[in-house]
This record gives structure tokens, C-alpha cells and sequence, in this order.
């Protein structure tokens, strides 16, 4: 009995004497500044900055290897405060940026190739002839994105198509990532006209497999005002793309565009993300500054 | 050696940790969803096995053995191979921080794995040297490793599968392991 308690008991003292001074000799010094970034994230793990979740995003911030502006859901708030704990200038507000559909060949504008009924996935679709649509370019249709949106901002359409709700986008570049046909692209949510098709075969053979299709007529890039959008060939292919950088919003390639693959949306309500930029306040939900009544 | 090749072989087929003796089923279907990080459970598994059945050997035949207390052992091991653990996870985060990050989550994981401690005991009962203990955790480990690789092989394709909605998940993995365990009844008489 009493050798049992003794030796027990000198046992655990070793061990316990053992840990407690391995614990002082292989301390590691942990950054508190991790911690305090850890806990300022927004902590929904998306990934969207790149990095293994927010823990390893923080990380990489106090090592000096991830810029501090990179969490898309934290909004400005989080930068701020990421750069309070940083010691670092606060800097200029980051614009903020949306998930755009680069494709418009829904059920009823698109032209199937063959009908799919196999597993709901646009990954494993893609592997049939490139997907369910003589284009294959286009969107699947399937909704691997909305499985994708860590945030539940996309829905499924009607034609088979997802839309992406611009006031709930966070700009976490997962849908973009996951996308098998690379349909969808990460823009500036200033930008409102977009070229809804990512098609890269010449004019007949894309307007045979969808009605809005882009043609590669150059009518967009012989009327722009401000040589915003050109047909530009890859390699792969050609297609109508805009400079953003230069783009003023003005429309007019929407109108010439003969096949209506271009299109302009509602202005994006880009306050929803930066509250405090509260004086940039348009007069009318229509005018986009282009400058163009002038 | 041919004795060795028989406990190798016995350990890792014939009766194999998980589908034959139901020990360690936690890791088993806990870190089997992905091919990557099933096998670094392996390998965590397999590191914390070997070095923990060679101390709970030495503290049987060293302390519980001299001072007749032997039925003292499943606390002593436990205490054992819990100091044991922390003690490994804070050198190799202190030495190797590569090795801490992707051994990291597994690492505390195996604290309470009874397949540590049931190894630790099946060589004591056995009564093996000290060589053979160590060729058996090992071997053990390495049949522990293989059965999760394979567990989680199969559960990659799964996902894929067209499961029955009810069978989605969990009841198809329980399923699965339990098909595996009868393919490795197969192995039954290979002594």
C-alpha cells in the first residue's frame, strides 16, 4: 500500500519536475501581436486572403509575409485595427471588390449539348465533354459556387445560372478558386459593365452555341470612348475584354453590342462595406459620373 | 529473426489494431476524411507508439515489477504516456517547428488513444523483450497506419459515390470499416 502511493507519487513527481523544465528550455515566444490579430479577424475561416484560415493569416502578418489588407470580409474596420496592432499607417481605404458572373448562356440562351443527369457538381460534369453546353466556356450551371460561398451569397437562378447578391459579396475570392469553368471573376464593385461572356472561339462557332454570345465583331472596341475595351487574343482565342482601369462605366459598348453579351447593372451599393466614406453620396441612383451629359 | 517476421507480420495483418482488435477507432474515423492528413496521424501515431511502449517497458520491468505493484499498471501507463506526449510535443515544437505544424493537431490527439496504451499493454502480457516490444509497437503502428490509409483511400471515393441519402456520412463509413474488417479476417491462420 505504502509502496504503491510512494512510487506513484515519485513517478508523477518526476515526470511533473520533467515537464516543468522542458517547458522553461524549449519555450517558443509567441508574437502576443498573433493573439491580438487573431482575435480583431473576423474568424470565418474562409481562406479568401490566401492563407490557412485566420490564425494562419495573423501569423503571417506579424512575420511580414501577407499585406494587411487582405481579409475581404473584415471590411475596413479590421484593416484598421490589424494596422492599429501593426503599429502601421492606416493607409488608403481598399476598394472594395465583388464575384461577377463572366457568363450569360443560361438554360434558355445557351444551346445544350447533351442532357446531364448525373451527380450535381460542376466538377464532375465538366468531365463529359467539357460540360453540358456546346459552350465550353460557359458557366455548368450546377451551383458548385453556391456550395463554395462560405457567406451564402449566391442563389441559383432560373435559367440556371447563380446570382451572386453584390451587398452580401465579401470579395473572398473562394467562388473564383472553385469555379471549374473560371466563369467567375473578382472585380472592383465601382465597375458596372461587364462582359458577360467568356467564350474564346471565333464568331460562328460562338454565336451557333449561344444567342449572347460575344462575337468578336470590335464593334465595343471601335465606339469607346476611351479605348476601355478591346477583343483581345490569348492564344486560346479571342475576346471582348475591359481595362477596368480605364472603363468610366459609360455604357455605350452595351448598346452597340450586337449579340448583347455586354451589360451594364444597378450601381452597387459600395457603402455597405465602407460606412464611415459617407460624404461620396451620388445624387441619383442612375448617374455613375461618367461625365458624358457634360 | 524469423520471430520478429512473425510478430511483423502478426501485428500488421492477422491482428491488426483497428479491424481486428477495435483499438484506436476514434483516429480511425475521426482523421480518415482525407488521404493527406490520415497519414500524418500515421506518422504521429507511429512516432508516440514506439517511444511510449519502450518507456512503459522499462517503468513495468524497472519500477512496478521491483516494488510488486503491478497492478498499478494501466494508471502508471497512462501517466506515462500522457508526460510522454507533452513532453514530445513541446521538443518538436521548440526543434522542429515544420514537423510541430503538421504533426500539431494530431499530436494531443493521441493522449488519450487507447491504442497507445492498449500496445503498451499487449507487450507487457505477452511478456516480450525489450527488442521485441519495440518491433511490435512498431509493427502495430504501422498496421494502424495502414488500415486509416486505406479507410480514408476509400472514403475520398465515397464522397464521390451515389450514397443513399440515409446512408450518407457516418453510416456508410461505420459500413465500410466494417467490410474492411471482414476482408481482414482473410488474413486469420496466416500464422
Amino acid at each position: 500500500m505504502i509502496n504503491a502511493i510512494i512510487s506513484l507519487a515519485v513517478m508523477g513527481a518526476i515526470f511533473g519536475i520533467i515537464l516543468g523544465i522542458a517547458n522553461k528550455k524549449f519555450v517558443v515566444d509567441i508574437d502576443p501581436r498573433v493573439e491580438a490579430i487573431t482575435n480583431a479577424l473576423p474568424g470565418a475561416n474562409c481562406g479568401g486572403c490566401g492563407f490557412p484560415g485566420c490564425g494562419g493569416y495573423a501569423e503571417a502578418i506579424v512575420v511580414g509575409t501577407a499585406p494587411l489588407d487582405a481579409c475581404g470580409p473584415g471590411k475596413d474596420e479590421v484593416r484598421k485595427k490589424i494596422a492599429g496592432i501593426m503599429g502601421a499607417d492606416v493607409g488608403e481605404s481598399k476598394e472594395r471588390k465583388v464575384a461577377q458572373l463572366m457568363c450569360n448562356g443560361g438554360q434558355d440562351k445557351a444551346v445544350s449539348l447533351y442532357e446531364y443527369e448525373g451527380i450535381l457538381d460542376c466538377y464532375t460534369a465538366k468531365t463529359m465533354f467539357g460540360g453540358p453546353k456546346v459552350c465550353s466556356y460557359s458557366c455548368i450551371g450546377l451551383g458548385s459556387c453556391i456550395d463554395a460561398c462560405p457567406f451564402g451569397c449566391i442563389t441559383m437562378g432560373d435559367n440556371h445560372l447563380p446570382i451572386i447578391d453584390y451587398d452580401l459579396c465579401v470579395g473572398c475570392n473562394k467562388c473564383v478558386e472553385y469555379c471549374p469553368q473560371s466563369v467567375i471573376q473578382l472585380i472592383d464593385a465601382s465597375k458596372l459593365v461587364h462582359v458577360r461572356c467568356s467564350n474564346r472561339d471565333k464568331g460562328k462557332l460562338a454565336k451557333e452555341a449561344c444567342q449572347v454570345a460575344c462575337i468578336k465583331c470590335k464593334l465595343c472596341e471601335k465606339n469607346c470612348p476611351e479605348g476601355a475595351i478591346a477583343v483581345v487574343d490569348n492564344g486560346a482565342g479571342g475576346l471582348a475584354e475591359i481595362d477596368y482601369s480605364k472603363c468610366t462605366n459609360c455604357g455605350i459598348c452595351v448598346n452597340k453590342c450586337p449579340t448583347n453579351a455586354i451589360e451594364k447593372i444597378m450601381p452597387i451599393n459600395i457603402e455597405a462595406i465602407n460606412k464611415e466614406d459617407t460624404n461620396n453620396t451620388q445624387s441619383s441612383v442612375a448617374c455613375n459620373n461618367c461625365g458624358l451629359c457634360k | 529473426m524469423r520471430e520478429m517476421m512473425l510478430i511483423i507480420i502478426g501485428a500488421v495483418l492477422v491482428n491488426n489494431i483497428v479491424l481486428s482488435q477495435f483499438l484506436g477507432i476514434c483516429p480511425f474515423l475521426g482523421v480518415s476524411k482525407k488521404l493527406k492528413s490520415a497519414l500524418g496521424m500515421g506518422m504521429a501515431v507511429t512516432f508516440v507508439m514506439t517511444l511510449a511502449s519502450a518507456l512503459t517497458w522499462l517503468i513495468q520491468r524497472y519500477v512496478l515489477e521491483k516494488m510488486q505493484i503491478e497492478y498499478l499498471q494501466t494508471i502508471a501507463f497512462i501517466l506515462v504516456i500522457a508526460s510522454l506526449v507533452q513532453f514530445v510535443e513541446m521538443v518538436i515544437r521548440k526543434t522542429s517547428p515544420d514537423l510541430y505544424k503538421s504533426l500539431g493537431v494530431y499530436l494531443p490527439l493521441i493522449t488519450t488513444n487507447c491504442a497507445v496504451l492498449g500496445v503498451a499493454i499487449i507487450n507487457i502480457q505477452k511478456s516480450y523483450t525489450f527488442a521485441q516490444t519495440l518491433t511490435n509497437s512498431i509493427a502495430n503502428a504501422l498496421g494502424f497506419t495502414l488500415a486509416l490509409i486505406l479507410f480514408a483511400g476509400i472514403r475520398e471515393r465515397l464522397e464521390d459515390a451515389n450514397v443513399p441519402k440515409c446512408f450518407e456520412g457516418m453510416p456508410i463509413a461505420l459500413i465500410t470499416a466494417a467490410l474492411m474488417s471482414i476482408a481482414f479476417l482473410g488474413f486469420t491462420g496466416l500464422q
